[in-house]
């Protein structure tokens, strides 16, 4: 009982918090503040998201949302600043205040509505049949043992396929934009003794994070973020490159996910079943075979978005 | 509760001190230097203690190995950063200073 209460509390202080960070991040008029604020809560969201018991979810908002998004950011504010420096940024404009009261009001709405029906499901009728409980069931025929990749890379295969198209789609947006922004000074001692400790060691924790996601938290998207997270870091050191390999390999690398997902797909096809329906017996190979292609190309395309267009 | 379990209680409560202390001293030294001082002791020494706080309670020696080199990459991070961020403030020779 006392026990409920403290839990009660801790959840209460979690999502105060929550919010309270994303009314700051909102609010904050300066970009670079924003961006800090913004990547407290992600770090904050993967809090409520361990705390919700999705720790694969907490991994990817903790290095996709707060890491790699922050990261991003902090690039385009520099960039910015940079140019309102030169006198060549375009003008932000604010938005008016009828058109943010109006989204807030429009959220709010949105947010009663989804509770309401989170509420009537819960406690209208009779317990219908519920997806979760019949996935479960056939997890052991994915060819994985976590639940979460057998959802990603079988059940909704189809769907992490068009995510790899998206995320490479927007690398495309980002080379035809224009020019990678102005390379960071060449890393003094200390940095350069922690780059060399942290690079490999990331590199490595990605081959784990990409095989220890058949069977527990973790798979591609986690482990590609932290390939990415290493070129960042390789960045910041002073590699204007990012450690990423010249321009035409690079092209190869970012397509390499979407490429081999969907050979296996139509590899499959041929042998007589539909795109992307593993047969059981070989579903762990193949899975094991699309996820390594995407972790390398999602690695690749986050580094080379952070780079920020194509370098001259 | 195991005296062990008393022994864990007593290491993360101290963690948990340095950390209060640590964002006491953030939110009211007056300068940057002594700010970065108080943050740093309670990277440091505040997730030491916890992570030796929690390291009887864990399932097997390779979860204690990760626990462990958590501790050692916030360090290493901490460390660094702290660095930057100083070297930065004192000889204004930041890695990102605009040309």
């Amino acid at each position: 009982m006392i026990y409920d209460l403290w839990l009660l509390i801790f959840d209460l202080v979690l999502l105060g918090t929550l919010l309270a960070l994303a009314v700051a991040a909102l609010s904050s008029p300066e970009p670079r503040r924003a961006v800090m604020l913004f990547i407290a809560f992600g770090l904050w969201l993967s809090l409520v998201w361990a705390r919700l018991r999705a720790p694969d979810v907490a991994l990817a908002e903790a290095a996709i949302g707060a890491g790699l998004g922050g990261a991003l950011m902090l690039a385009a504010a520099r960039r910015q600043a940079r140019e309102a420096q030169q006198g060549q940024a375009l003008a932000v404009e604010r938005p008016s205040p009828l058109a943010v009261w109006g989204l807030a009001f429009g959220s709010l709405i949105a947010a009663a509505a989804l509770l309401w029906v989170y509420y009537s499901t819960l406690h209208g009728g009779p317990e219908p049949e519920r997806l979760a409980d019949l996935a479960l069931a056939r997890v052991p025929e994915s060819g994985v043992t976590n639940p979460v990749t057998s959802v990603l890379l079988n059940y909704r295969a189809y769907d992490t396929l068009l995510e790899l198209g998206v995320l490479m789609t927007a690398l495309l947006g980002i080379w035809s934009l224009g020019r990678a922004s102005a390379p960071f000074q060449p890393a003094g001692p200390a940095l350069t003794a922690m780059v060399a400790w942290v690079v490999p060691l990331l590199i490595l924790t990605a081959g784990y994070m990409l095989w220890i996601g058949a069977s527990a938290p973790g798979g591609a998207f986690q482990a590609g973020a932290l390939l990415g997270a290493a070129g960042v870091i390789l960045r910041l050191a002073g590699d204007p490159a990012a450690g990423l390999p010249g321009e035409t390999a690079q092209r190869w690398l970012v397509s390499l996910g979407v490429a081999v997902f969907a050979l296996v797909g139509l590899a499959l096809m041929v042998a007589g079943l539909g795109f992307l329906t593993y047969p059981p017996d070989q579903a762990k190979w193949l899975i094991l075979a699309v996820e390594s292609a995407a972790t390398v190309a999602i690695g690749a395309t986050l580094a080379a978005a952070y780079v920020g267009g194509r370098r001259a | 509760m195991d005296w062990i379990d008393w022994l864990s209680a007593v290491l993360v409560a101290l963690g948990a001190l340095f950390f209060i202390a640590g964002t006491v001293g953030l939110l009211r030294l007056p300068d940057l230097f002594s700010r970065l001082h108080a943050l740093t002791k309670a990277d440091n020494l505040g997730l030491g203690l916890i992570m030796l706080g929690v390291l009887p309670q864990v399932g097997g020696p390779l979860q204690g190995l990760k626990l462990l080199m958590i501790w050692l990459l916030v360090l290493l991070a901490g460390a660094t950063g702290a660095h930057l961020i100083a070297k930065r403030a004192l000889r204004g020779d930041g890695e990102d200073m605009f040309e």
